[in-house]
């Protein structure tokens, strides 16, 4: 609990650094009210994405198929709303609901795959996200699924009262799996079984339900993420989205989700996405193009990782421990074995 | 007798391997796509497949090997790419030779691989996230400075080099002659150093060691940092030899047509019965893999089926070998535990 409040200040400290440098730099721009909700707005998919894929992570596991299941989703339902021409408020519900059920069914297979087949889990994910992907390919014929009513336009793009209602989304959904992490015996279960996975089983988990629902969640909340995403973009399409991957693990890891599992929290993940989110919208306000954004935001991890450890050392000499510490680099994916 | 038990025990030990059961993949497809259309069994056909896939068959010998130290390596796509760029550059303002160019692409890949292995080794970084971060991190700054530009036109010394073919065939029924493209050999040689460096050198059991237990490796005084340091500035030659053939092969720099497939490559080097636990695979599975994900692409459009389905098969292809690996795994395992308590039943 300690390392976790400790950690959460750090984040707020660089949280708002990151955004009075931000203010300064463009003092007319920045922290606008206009900015603040495209900002919202835009860390809503990303958000929802890695939400799930910290999920997985705090099991052990990664998730590499969220944003294919994600484009699946959305692909689901566009495909309900478009065969349904004018599309009712039911059939917009119906629609969202099957998009979503869909991508339940994916996550359960990738759980049944982990926790049954005993498959790693970065290779089963690798496996259904190529699977998935070539699907999609192949429903939408390559093409773009586009014309949908303004309920689902709302979704991505509407506001309620000054916030973005993506962003209410992301928000309410966030809360729900901070509270589901944290006080239920779910939540309880995910954290002992990233830890040490043969314990939990010994004190009576049922590790194969909790990676099913985990990794089941894990795409649900990548679903939500292709609802917004076919309402910002107006369309569904094989492919959206693909960028995002690899960020989602470095959102998760800068809040404070460990690669071997056993930790991560809603509110540092939260504070994390935040940092992430304005500096890359502060630095396209100065005028830096997108991809020397996402090239700090690698720095910024390799950054945070080696004022860890420095900091980390220091504290082990204060203590003046004698005894030099385990070698630990090198085989950090061993954990993936842990669901066999 | 004796044969016959020999023989048996040679089918069990062919029948324990994953690439037995890669190559059987790599028969079955072949007899059902040469069926349907004749084309394909031939070797015009074959050099012209191992021409195209070359570069990626590179690229996935230097991630078995990290995959065999126990580690992952995402950014091998951007150092190939910007290896590609910084010896196009050169090239084409200052001119040179084929050996400086492949040179000037592979101390770059070495010195981005090298700067990975510091962050993986002195500061345990997972790796996972450290080439995740130097993937973002080496492919932002190049598009950042080139705005994306392709570079094109390159000396025809160069071009040469890439179109030159190590045997060629005259080809028959006045067919145009053909041969084994230098891309293909480079693959060659490449493979047949690192089975080499796996196979019989110290280094090579020390990347085994330090992937099947970093920590045991370390008492029995395997030098666990130049270990590292060599797998990932491995990996960085690796890349940078890739950009070097991939300039080769399509005669441009494209900054975005390498990034975004690092984990196709890894996909392959696992179909190739590598497990990303470390301390496992070979060489001969990792160039399975690779054919088998060539053919299949090439053998579906010689069917002609839609491209479309081109990644839903390998997907499906994908599942099935990971699963059938890890039901093998668990029921060996299985077995394992159960002759063990015979034995100590016995005793």
């Amino acid at each position: 609990m300690k390392r976790q409040s400790s950690e959460l200040v750090t984040l707020g400290v660089m949280l708002a650094l990151v955004f009075l440098l931000m203010w300064i730099l463009s003092p007319q721009r920045f922290a606008t009210l206009t900015n603040l909700q495209s900002m919202g707005s835009q860390l809503a998919v990303i958000g929802l994405l890695s939400l799930g894929m910290m999920a997985t992570m705090i099991t052990g596991g990664i998730d590499l198929s969220i944003i294919a299941v994600a484009d699946l989703a959305g692909i689901v339902t566009a495909f309900v709303l478009t065969a349904h021409h004018p599309a009712s408020g039911f059939m917009v519900f119906i629609a969202i609901v099957a998009g979503l059920a869909v991508a339940v069914v994916v996550g359960s297979l990738n759980g049944l795959l982990i926790a049954v087949v005993g498959v790693s889990p970065i290779l089963a994910t690798l496996g259904t996200m190529i699977l998935i992907q070539g699907f999609n390919i192949v429903i939408t014929g390559g093409g773009l699924i586009s014309g949908f009513p303004s309920a689902i336009l709302f979704i991505g793009n509407g506001n309620l009262w000054i916030f973005p209602m993506a962003f209410v989304i992301f928000l309410g959904f966030a809360a729900l799996l901070h509270l589901l992490m944290r006080y239920t015996v779910f939540g309880f279960n995910v954290y002992m079984m990233g830890s040490n996975p043969t314990a939990s089983r010994f004190s009576g988990v049922d590790n194969t339900r909790v990676l099913i629902t985990t990794y089941a969640l894990s795409s649900l909340y990548a679903g939500l993420a292709g609802m917004i995403m076919i309402s910002q973009y107006n369309s569904a399409q094989a492919g959206y989205g693909s960028n995002f991957l690899l960020l989602t693990i470095l959102a998760a890891v800068l809040g404070g989700t460990s690669a071997t599992g056993g930790f991560g929290t809603v509110p540092g993940l939260f504070f994390a996405l935040l940092i992430l989110q304005s500096l890359s919208s502060g630095l396209t306000i100065i005028g830096f193009s997108g991809f020397i954004t996402i090239s700090i935001w690698g720095i910024v991890i390799l950054a945070v990782f080696v004022l860890n450890f420095i900091l980390s050392k220091i504290g082990d000499r204060r203590r003046k421990r004698t005894d030099p510490p385990p070698y630990l680099g090198g085989g950090e994916l061993r954990n993936d074995e842990t669901s066999a | 007798m004796q044969s016959g038990e020999r023989s048996t025990n040679v089918i069990k030990q062919l029948l324990s391997r994953h690439e037995t059961y890669v190559a059987l993949a790599i028969v079955i497809f072949s007899i059902v796509i040469t069926a349907i259309n004749p084309a394909y069994l031939t070797l015009r056909n074959f050099l012209g497949l191992f021409q195209t896939y070359a570069f990626w068959g590179v690229l996935a010998v230097g991630v078995l090997v990290v995959l065999i130290s126990g580690g992952i390596d995402i950014s091998f796509t951007a150092i190939a790419t910007v290896a590609e760029y910084v010896m196009a550059t050169i090239m084409l303002r200052f001119g040179g030779d084929i050996f400086t160019s492949l040179l000037i692409a592979a101390s770059i890949g070495i010195v981005l691989g090298l700067i990975n292995a510091v962050f993986i080794h002195y500061f345990k970084i997972p790796t996972i996230i450290t080439t995740i971060a130097t993937l973002n991190v080496y492919y932002g700054v190049l598009i950042a400075i080139t705005h994306g530009s392709i570079l094109h036109s390159f000396p025809s010394w160069f071009n040469n080099f890439g179109n030159m073919l190590v045997f060629t065939i005259p080809g028959s029924h006045g067919g145009s002659p053909y041969g084994m493209s230098v891309l293909t050999a480079i693959w060659i040689a490449i493979i047949v150093i690192v089975w080499f460096i796996l196979q019989h050198t110290r280094l090579g059991r020390a990347v085994y060691a330090i992937g099947g237990n970093a920590e045991a490796a370390r008492r029995v005084g395997f030098n666990i940092v130049s270990i590292q340091m060599f797998v990932y500035g491995f990996m960085g030659l690796i890349g940078g030899i890739a950009g070097f053939m991939h300039g080769l092969m399509i005669g441009a720099a494209e900054p975005n047509s390498i990034y975004g497939h690092e984990l196709d490559v890894i996909a392959m080097v696992v179909l190739g019965g590598a497990n990303l636990a470390g301390g496992k695979g070979t060489i001969t599975g990792t160039i399975l893999g690779v054919v088998l994900i060539a053919i299949m692409g090439n053998g579906l459009t010689i069917m002609r089926v839609s491209s479309y389905w081109h990644n839903l098969i390998i997907g499906v292809i994908i599942v099935v070998s990971v699963s059938f690996s890890a039901y093998r795994g668990r029921r060996a395992v299985v077995r394992r535990s159960v002759s063990k308590e015979r034995t100590e039943a016995v005793g």
